[in-house]
């Protein structure tokens, strides 16, 4: 198992409020690992902080062995980091094809866009069927669906998702996961940050439960999706 | 009545290939504004002092004028790239009206600069094309040249924004800034880049008008204000509806120019405008 | 302790032409009261966030109003004057009304007040036969023989009685300024130069006010052309209806403050003293090299100093309740 991301003692925060406190974790390649917790625990705060959207006060951001908390945050798709945001940011009045091009902006992925794109499509057929549609005017599931394509072109080795199944209908949820399980399947990493915890914890391999700004509990998902605690606290279920 | 329609199709045809070189103007000006959200209020005097560039290569320096034009080029892009670097980058994150206030400072800047530097006589690089005539109507080559080099630039521009990876991410920028650096784009490296491509298109604007106008340090107050007058007819930052809005307003001023004396096109123009803002302030055109 | 020594200057001011000063200096003081009220009556609009690069326009509709009214038609001057403010308070509306009425403030705005004042120096210009174009107008001299004015003809040969006129103005301008700066609630204006969401939640017609203030500031600006006409006695396009009077009249409110009462004032000083030291320096080769002056000032204020001379001297003092707003420029 080799170690792909390692994040250590991390804190960060916005505007003189501090959002995480000291948080650890780590990633291996192939795995799947969700980071799980409630509603303003720092879940997307932290996802900021692996790709550089926002600065850590303290602590070591390390990609395969490579320390990079001084790059700027335009450098870190070169990494082989790739962030899809929360609420998809999509540019809305650029095609599906105009996006996923954007995907593959990076001098590395330039030469490999035919190939790409073609992975893409073969991940989402829906998406070449709508390769002309403006992004603004598709449903949540398809923005989705598009929102990870781009980020698949640049070939990343390590997919961060920020809560892919906000805003989506029942429906759409459930395959939403599916296209997750697909695309961990073809052997990306994956680092998802979840609120529907019931669906996420069966598809990933571990996971990290992140309250208040700090790790509370971290281990396999199936042991978790056990736990009483996580049961009351988050399932609901006595 | 027949000699009233011929030189009425004249004036519509100048104000056609004025709309042209109106037109490429709106295109640098609305780029600018779409990707770094700032107006350029200097946008003109960028075009004056790049005339005077090429003026002096030509007649001080006595480089050929095709040298000289390119030099000007040069310039435009220097000039554009060092107003964004120097100027309003440090600005930018300040409120609205200081990015107004700055590019005002440098419009008032270079008219002084040009004053003092080339004096107040009016110049002019001496080069003479002829005009060509079908039956009585009249027609300056060097406003036909103007206005093909003009659609031909804006054609490149179109295409440059479509097809290509850069011209897609400059198109992106205006729709979500905050996203492009998960993209790997470098939001400063495209602001610098269309800043110089803004220079470069008010230069070629110069090159153009070099061999039509006379040159003044006020030569850009002949251009600036209907210039404005179209972007904001046209919905700032709206390429397609700079492009449209230059037209129609070149007519006007053409036509309105025809019936009554020069000037007073312009200030049927600005009438329009001003008519045109109470019926759809957001400008005529959705972004 | 301020406010004392600010009254004392005051009435030394009021006394200065009592002194038997030079007919130059003289000159000076009322051109600099007269840009003072000029910059303050901008500044009113300026400082809500409505950056006028066009105010110019209301100078030039003032000063041709009285001068051709007067030349042309007979009429005194003072019914001129009402010309001229008819015309501006229109235009005033005419460009105000869809920016304000839509919210398309600030780089709308700037833009087509820009266009504005050209527009009317190309009127100007373009109405040669009746306003001599970009030669200039004076008006007839109205003055009978062995007399030094003429009121119907707002013709006044004593430069002490201009200054005294000039002077009222400019504290009126003053007292007007901070009448506006009290009259609406501190939070009603900074809600409107920031955020006109929650200002039009709080119940205030935003556009209402946007328009007042502008038209105010024009009727004011507008009158200072009035005097300007009547004062110098010859006008031309370049001198009252150009864009660079416009530009300057940013450069001075904003040079010296346009959050803080004398600000302008400052600002107008400022101009004044680098003009004339640049003339008397480099004699008449200082053409362009002042504005050359200011376009690089303003750029250098705009970065490193927007609060302006007096805004930032009086933030370091921290005297009276400073505006501490995030508004424009700030």
């Amino acid at each position: 198992m080799t170690v792909l991301l390692e994040i250590k003692e991390v804190s960060a925060g916005y505007n003189g409020l501090k959002a995480l406190f000291g948080v650890s974790i780590q990633v291996n390649a192939g795995e799947a690992v969700a980071v799980i917790g409630p509603n303003g625990a720092g879940k997307t705060t932290l996802l900021r902080v692996i790709s550089r959207l926002v600065a850590a006060t303290e602590g070591s951001l390390v990609m395969e062995g490579l320390s990079y908390a001084d790059l700027p945050a335009h450098e870190i798709l070169a990494l082989g980091i790739a962030h899809v945001p929360e609420g998809r940011r999509l540019f809305p009045r650029l095609t599906v094809l105009e996006n996923l091009r954007l995907g593959a902006y990076i001098t590395s992925a330039r030469g490999q866009y035919e190939d790409r794109l073609a992975f893409v499509y073969s991940l989402f057929p829906r998406l070449r069927d709508r390769a002309s549609q403006l992004t603004g005017t598709m449903s949540g599931g398809e923005q989705q669906m598009c929102a990870i394509g781009r980020a698949l072109m640049s070939k990343p080795k390590l997919l961060l998702l920020d809560e892919p199944s906000a805003g989506l209908a029942p429906v759409m949820v459930q395959s939403m996961f599916e296209m997750i399980r697909q695309i961990r399947d073809a052997g990306f990493t994956v680092l998802i940050v979840e609120q529907n915890i019931q669906q996420v914890l069966k598809l990933v391999d571990r996971a990290y439960l992140l309250e208040a700004g700090q790790i509370r509990r971290c281990g396999g998902a199936a042991e978790l999706l056990q736990s009483s605690e996580i049961r009351q606290a988050y399932l609901g279920v006595s | 009545m027949q000699i009233f329609d011929i030189f009425l199709l004249e004036a519509v045809i100048n104000g056609l290939m004025l709309g042209g070189l109106l037109a490429l103007l709106a295109l640098g000006l609305n780029l600018i504004f779409g990707v770094i959200e700032v107006v350029w209020i200097c946008y003109a005097e960028l075009i004056m002092v790049s005339m005077y560039s090429i003026w002096w290569l030509f007649k001080v320096i006595g480089v050929p004028l095709p040298i000289a034009m390119t030099g000007g080029l040069v310039f435009g892009c220097v000039i554009g790239y060092a107003l964004h670097r120097f100027i309003i980058r440090p600005v930018l994150s300040a409120e609205p009206i200081n990015q107004l206030l700055v590019t005002g400072g440098v419009l008032f800047f270079l008219q002084a600069a040009a004053t003092v530097v080339f004096g107040i006589e009016y110049k002019n690089i001496g080069v003479n094309l002829p005009s060509l005539n079908i039956g009585e109507i009249s027609l300056s080559w060097s406003r036909i040249i103007g206005f093909i080099v003009s659609i031909a630039a804006i054609a490149a521009t179109y295409l440059f924004l479509n097809r290509t990876f850069l011209g897609t991410a400059i198109r992106a920028i205006s729709q979500d800034r905050q996203v492009m650096p998960l993209i790997g784009v470098n939001a400063e490296k495209i602001y610098l880049l269309t800043s110089a491509v803004g220079g470069a298109m008010a230069a070629l604007a110069a090159c153009l008008l070099v061999l039509q106008y006379d040159l003044h340090p006020a030569v850009g107050l002949t251009f600036g204000p209907i210039l404005f007058v179209i972007c904001v007819l046209g919905g700032l930052g709206n390429l397609i509806g700079g492009f449209i809005a230059a037209f129609i307003l070149a007519q006007i001023i053409s036509i309105g120019g025809y019936f009554l004396q020069g000037e007073w096109g312009y200030v049927i123009a600005f009438g329009f405008f001003i008519v045109a803002m109470f019926v759809r302030p957001q400008g005529l055109f959705k972004r | 302790m301020i406010k004392k020594i600010g009254w004392l200057l005051l009435v030394i001011l009021g006394t200065l032409p009592l002194l038997g000063l030079g007919s130059y200096p003289m000159h000076l003081l009322i051109v600099a009261l007269l840009w003072s009220y000029i910059y303050t009556s901008w500044s009113i609009m300026g400082r809500l966030g409505l950056v006028s690069f066009g105010h110019s326009a209301f100078i030039g509709v003032g000063a041709y109003s009285v001068v051709m009214m007067w030349n042309l038609f007979g009429w005194s001057p003072w019914v001129g004057a009402l010309v001229g403010i008819a015309v501006s308070l229109v235009i005033a509306f005419l460009i105000g009304w869809p920016c304000f009425r839509f919210k398309i403030v600030g780089n709308y705005f700037a833009m087509v007040t820009l266009a504005l004042s050209e527009i009317v120096r190309l009127v100007i210009v373009a109405m040669r036969e009746q306003t001599g174009g970009s030669l200039g107008m004076t008006p007839k001299a109205a003055v009978a023989e062995g007399s030094s004015y003429s009121i119907l003809a707002l013709q006044f040969s004593n430069k002490i009685v201009w200054f005294y006129v000039v002077m009222g103005f400019w504290l009126l301008g003053l007292f007007i300024w901070h009448k506006v700066d009290r009259s609406m609630s501190r939070l009603a204006l900074e809600a409107i130069a920031e955020d006109e969401e929650a200002a039009s939640s709080i119940g205030i017609n935003i556009s209402r006010t946007k328009m007042a203030i502008t038209l105010l500031s024009a009727l004011m600006t507008c009158i200072g052309g009035i005097l300007y006409a009547q004062y110098q006695l010859y006008v031309n396009p370049q001198t009252v209806a150009s864009l660079t009077v416009s530009l300057q009249i940013v450069f001075g409110a904003i040079a010296g403050g346009m959050f803080v009462m004398l600000g302008p004032t400052v600002g107008a000083l400022l101009l004044l003293f680098l003009s004339e030291s640049l003339r008397i320096v480099l004699g008449s080769q200082s053409q362009g090299v002042d504005q050359l002056i200011y376009g690089a000032l303003l750029i250098l204020f705009i970065i490193y100093m927007p609060k302006g001379i007096l805004g930032t001297l009086l933030a370091r003092f921290d005297q009276k309740p400073v505006r501490v707003h995030t508004s424009p420029t700030s």
